[in-house]
């Protein structure tokens, strides 16, 4: 049971490990690639247990919860495990091509590795202050990687994504001393029942509201996105696919975790913000796509604005809106992943990201055309791919919580989405190219346009999979938001059945 | 004493905040490593202070035998201290690069990734 836990933690770090030591080689590559399989093997053996026996959790070292560190997986944390090990997947064969050698010897494949392993290690935590850490090696992995070759525009984004980063590190540390000093917990399955007995509930939504910037900085929410656009686009193709993927979405988790867990104690105040946050986000965010001119800048604004549907449906708060969310999450990781691996494509046969600088991809690269359209609809919800599904709830959950504002809102920037794709679709695709050239799929070698391509067609056909036959994915969903709003089974699983409602304090005094 | 270093955080974050609202990205620096101690310092205080008490196990015994102190903050910070000095390692040193290639250390003028739209 427990190495169940630990095997999609572990399997990264040793995959890390064997990549760095064999950095030289081919062999790296290969590792990296063998290590994401296993990844995914394993997220979906204990996804099969989490489906068949409900929330697992494993005290590590033997330690019982609430004081050594648990590891946990209900639905949610099991999900987005499975999709870190399918984005990694993907984004290791893609690298096959798009990783030069000297990027290899710096050491990307280990800290590739042990960015997922961040990733994994943050979504199976049942441990606030184990979170921390897991932020932590997500973060320095991240830092490498978006510096990695040293560019001088790396150099420039990463400085403004590493500094803004660390602030929301601190106050994500500051929040946990002063959670800590409250509750006397920092399990978080222990806080559920903790923070319940905090006699002053207004310093509690203080805390919270700390916990609410430090992970808004990580998610990218409105007005703390700054570092987003500065960064994504300057490092690697696959290195800013797996950012877009997974990182801020790690924020998103976070904030779902500990505000459907932890600080519901004053909904009305807390999930308010976040309503108001995400309707700020969503709008910021398209706004800034309509105004960029590089196709991976465009991108990245679109991350901002997607994470605000994310928002939204954890601030709405009721059990359709938590389904949204939760389906959004893992249908905008596809989807987002995708469009930076077809940019990447874009970028290589017609030799820039610059609308300006590219064009004739419809006419001599079809296939692109194609693989960048299925993405790019769902992302914008059209029938019947993914993106209309996740919008489609949102919306419904929006307008059954009567806040018909926010539902507007989410409609104007789903058209405002198809207006920065197309503007993708006619620079890149239909103008004929500005210098005369004819990209080609045909122009690269072969063993390269299968790494390029195999990813890209793959995670295509997933998204095309889940808006065809969306039926058991939100029944999945629903499960998910059940399991979130209702945590007696989490907190039950973590804790032990006898030990529900003991809190931290109250349980050492039982042991003594 | 535990008011006495409640206060000594708020100063030092003051202190920080002062710093890091400077332009000069080495300036920011100084004030997250410094924010980054308050931090610490603020766990360390909400575990409340027991003073002259180390949380020490007697030979023989299995848990301490009178009140001790809070042994969880001094591991928390401990770990805390460990991974802010890697990380501010690691910002010094991309600052000093940033600094070697771009000719700057002025935020402002850092508009590599992110061009004027005017084309400079």
């Amino acid at each position: 049971m427990s190495w169940l836990l630990a095997a999609p933690i572990i399997i990264p770090f040793a995959t890390a490990v064997l990549a760095f030591l064999f950095r030289n080689g081919p062999e790296g590559r290969w590792i990296s690639i063998i290590g994401s399989a296993g990844l995914l093997i394993a997220s979906g053996i204990l996804m099969a247990e989490v489906l068949a026996e409900g929330v697992v959790a494993a005290q590590m070292g033997q330690w019982g919860a609430p004081f050594g560190i648990t590891l946990v997986a209900d639905l949610l944390s099991a999900v987005m495990v499975v999709i870190t090990g399918i984005t990694g997947l993907a984004v290791a064969i893609y690298a096959l091509a798009d990783i030069e050698e000297r990027l290899e010897k710096l050491g990307y494949h280990a800290l590739f590795q042990v960015l997922l392993a961040g990733v994994c290690g943050a979504f199976l935590t049942g441990d606030l202050f184990n979170l921390y850490v897991w932020f932590e090696v997500m973060l320095i992995a991240s830092f490498g990687l978006l510096v990695l070759g040293g560019r001088r525009d790396q150099l420039d984004g990463g400085i403004k994504y590493v500094t803004l980063n660390l602030v929301s590190t601190i106050l994500f540390l500051s929040g946990i001393g002063l959670l800590y000093g409250m509750t006397g917990t920092l399990n978080m399955a222990d806080l559920h029942g903790a923070v319940q007995e905090v006699e002053n509930q207004g310093l509690l939504v203080v805390v919270a509201v700390m916990f609410m910037i430090a992970f808004g900085v990580k998610a990218a929410v409105f007005p703390l996105f700054f570092w987003l656009p500065a960064s994504y686009h300057t490092p690697s193709v696959a290195v800013s696919a797996i950012f877009a993927g997974l990182l801020t979405k790690v924020g998103v988790y976070a904030l779902i975790r500990m505000f459907t867990l932890v600080f519901t104690t004053d909904i009305a105040f807390t999930h308010t913000i976040l309503l108001w946050v995400a309707g700020f986000t969503m709008v910021t965010g398209v706004l800034g796509a309509a105004a960029m001119n590089d196709f991976r800048r465009i991108l990245s604004f679109h991350i901002v604005s997607q994470i605000g549907y994310m928002i939204l449906g954890l601030a709405l708060y009721t059990p359709l809106a938590i389904v949204g969310a939760v389906f959004y999450l893992v249908h905008h990781i596809i989807v987002k992943a995708n469009l930076f691996l077809v940019a990447g494509v874009a970028r290589r046969i017609a030799g820039s990201t610059d609308l300006s600088a590219i064009g004739g991809l419809y006419k001599t690269a079809p296939w692109l055309a194609f693989l960048f359209l299925i993405p790019a609809f769902s992302l914008a919800g059209f029938p019947p791919l993914s993106g209309f599904w996740a919008k489609y709830v949102l919306v419904k959950a929006a307008i059954d919580a009567e806040a018909y504002v926010i539902a507007g809102t989410a409609l104007v920037v789903g058209l405002l989405t198809i207006y920065s794709m197309t503007k993708i679709w006619g620079a890149a695709f239909w103008k004929p190219h500005p210098g005369g050239l004819q990209p080609k799929l045909s122009s690269l070698a072969p063993r390269d346009r299968a790494a390029l391509l195999v990813p890209i067609a793959s995670l295509a056909a997933l998204t095309c999979i889940i808006g065809l036959f969306p039926e058991p994915f939100v029944q999945f969903a629903e499960r998910a938001a059940d399991q979130l709003l209702d945590p007696s089974a989490y907190v039950a699983a973590v804790l032990g059945a006898d030990e529900v409602g003991l809190t931290g304090l109250a349980a050492l005094e039982v042991t003594e | 004493m535990e008011l006495l270093i409640a206060i000594m955080v708020g100063v030092l974050v003051a202190a920080s905040v002062y710093l890091m609202l400077a332009r000069n990205v080495l300036r920011f620096l100084f004030g997250l490593i410094l924010i980054s101690n308050a931090a610490n310092l603020l766990i360390f205080v909400s575990g409340r202070l027991t003073a002259e008490a180390p949380p020490l196990i007697p030979e023989g015994a299995d848990a301490p035998l009178e009140l001790v102190a809070n042994a969880l903050p001094q591991a928390l910070v401990l770990t805390a201290i460990v991974i802010g000095f890697g990380l501010f390692a690691f910002a010094l040193m991309l600052v000093y690069r940033g600094y070697q290639s771009l000719g700057t250390l002025m935020s402002d003028e850092m508009r590599l990734a992110e061009p004027k739209e005017d084309g400079q």
